[in-house]
């Protein structure tokens, strides 16, 4: 995480605060020294400078009282030294000028300035997830700004050499800076569209650490954490947008789940799954924030996947799942968002609630059996149904076109493992 | 901040009628003035008109057609003066061609010691 590391005479106590400090401040701090100097990159030195003191004073001097608004002053101090330093001073005088002013008006001043803090590290999230900007280069600049992931870490769990990130990372600032993409938060005109490109980003930050793909478990379990922890930060800014409760409640209820998903390296479905071996308590909260958004009555996509993981989540058992509710919920996601996996998940649901015949009916309409002819989950949903509907010998030629079609080690042996019930019972 | 929006258009199956497309165009162009924001713009000779001139190891060699043959060719294109890329991402938004085809933006690079541009207005600053 950082690159110095602390002094071995150092008091564990002190160095490991900097460490705590790092995680809850780095976005934050960073957020504002990006308002002030105009410099994403200028922004980031001076914090790794203002750290690397930290880890060198701290342990001798202990901890100060109040250690955000230390590194906070440090790093400013920082910018400075180094905007004195460069060579091109005459054109950085401006930039100068605005940070000298802003420290005229008292560093203890900005600290307690909530508001403008809180606003920092919107707009951050909002410039990080630009739409302008390629979606892997937003996820890339969002973990290494906000989170504070070095590079090395955030190359390794999107599984791309650690050079090919950096260039990334060095191409996003640059247009950032270059195209003239504004550091704010959005005006109102513009919001809707731009907080579901941030919200997609971070869900696809909890979805690339939850996906069994491949990778480091430990990285990837980072990942999932970093998408949970920046939601809450969204939720917290943006109280009364229900869309960002709706997404930190459905990551929430996915990630209940994650001890009971695998067992013997085998994915379990959810219908199998240890439910002693899921998180109540964070299942009461996704399902707490599901409600406080739904009474806003303005639904969204994320809002209604949440509710039908709280649903998952909250039945006893399998078999008292509330279906009829979840095909309801499912009907309405298509309306809002009529992909194809959608409706495939409705029918599948239509399926629990009524026979399997009425969801085969929904899976078998051609426009969807041609959309869908390549993708795995398809055939293996088709296959699921036609074996509830006791068809082993169709259920059999399903699991073999969704064997052939999968991808991931894991999902074949469990798909192998069922092709094998219906072959027997032939 | 000047940007430089690139319009491209498919020249044989043109998605709309030439009469219609130079009203919108004239439309948005009026907008653009009065906001402030115009600084130029022109409708080019079709791709079929291209000639590319290469030269060599001192040999000057003409050739038909534009420099990249491409199924969308760049058919005109404004210079714009926007507040920053969200303000330019309206605009674009805005052109006829976006409907049509696409609109490429671009920033217009600060080069040290550049006198050329002309530009009718205040130029503003980020």
């Amino acid at each position: 995480m950082l690159n110095n590391s602390p002094k071995s005479a150092a008091p564990e106590a002190a160095s490991s605060s900097v460490e705590r400090v790092f995680r809850e401040e780095h976005g934050r701090i960073l957020a504002m020294l990006i308002r002030v100097y105009r410099d994403f990159d200028l922004a980031e030195e001076a914090l790794q400078d203002a750290f690397a003191v930290a880890l060198d004073r701290w342990p001798l001097d202990g901890a100060p009282a109040n250690p955000g608004a230390w590194i906070t002053t440090t790093a400013r101090r920082k910018a400075v030294d180094r905007l004195r330093r460069d060579r091109a001073f005459v054109e950085k005088r401006a930039q100068l000028e605005t940070a000298a002013s802003l420290d005229a008006q008292g560093a203890e001043a900005e600290t307690d300035d909530m508001t403008e803090l809180q606003d920092d590290r919107l707009r951050l999230i909002f410039t990080c997830c630009h739409p302008a900007l390629a979606l892997e280069a937003q996820v890339a600049l969002t973990l290494r700004t906000l989170s504070g992931l070095s590079t090395a870490e955030i190359a390794r769990a999107f599984l791309v050499p650690e050079p090919t990130m950096a260039q990334r990372l060095v191409r996003v600032k640059r247009k950032i800076r270059e195209a003239g993409i504004p550091y704010r938060v959005p005006p109102a005109h513009l919001l809707p569209e731009r907080l579901n490109a941030a919200l997609a980003a971070l869900y696809l930050v909890f979805n690339e650490g939850y996906s069994a793909t491949s990778g480091d478990e430990l990285v990837r379990r980072e990942l999932c954490a970093e998408a949970v922890r920046l939601a809450r930060v969204l939720c917290d800014l943006m109280p009364d947008e229900p869309e960002a409760l709706g997404l930190l409640a459905l990551m929430l209820l996915h990630d209940a789940r994650r001890d009971a998903r695998m067992a013997h390296g085998e994915l379990v479905p959810l219908e199998a799954q240890d439910r002693s071996a899921w998180r109540p308590e964070q299942i009461e909260e996704g399902a707490t924030l599901v409600e406080r958004a739904l009474r806003m009555r303005r639904a969204g996509p994320y809002q209604i996947q949440a509710a039908i993981a709280a649903l998952h989540c909250q039945a006893p058992s399998a078999d008292d799942t509330d279906w009829a509710q979840i095909a309801a919920l499912y009907g309405e996601l298509l309306r809002l968002l009529p992909t194809p996996v959608v409706a495939l998940n409705r029918a599948v649901a239509v399926a629990m609630a009524q026979t399997p015949d009425d969801g085969l009916r929904l899976l078998d309409e051609p426009a969807l059996a041609s959309t869908l002819a390549g993708y795995q989950h398809y055939h293996s949903a088709r296959a699921d149904l036609l074996r509830r509907a006791s068809r082993p010998s169709e259920a059999a030629a399903a699991y073999r076109r969704a064997i052939a079609l999968a991808t991931n080690a894991v999902e074949r042996a469990y798909l192998q493992r069922r092709l094998s019930e219906v072959a027997d019972t032939r | 901040m000047l940007y430089m929006f690139l319009l491209y258009w498919d020249e044989e199956n043109p998605p709309a009628e030439p009469a219609v497309a130079i009203e919108e165009h004239f439309a948005f162009a009026r907008e653009a003035r009065s906001r402030g924001a115009y600084v130029c713009s022109e409708a080019l000779g079709g791709a079929s008109n291209a000639t590319t001139v290469r030269v060599r190891d001192g040999q000057t060699m003409v050739t038909d057609g534009p420099f990249a043959e491409t199924k969308e060719a760049m058919g005109g294109f404004y210079l714009l003066d926007c507040q920053d890329l969200d303000e330019a991402l309206e605009y674009a938004a805005k052109m006829p061609d976006a409907k049509y085809a696409g609109v490429e933006v671009r920033p217009v690079m600060d080069v040290p010691g550049w006198e050329y541009t002309t530009i009718q207005g205040e130029r503003r600053a980020m």
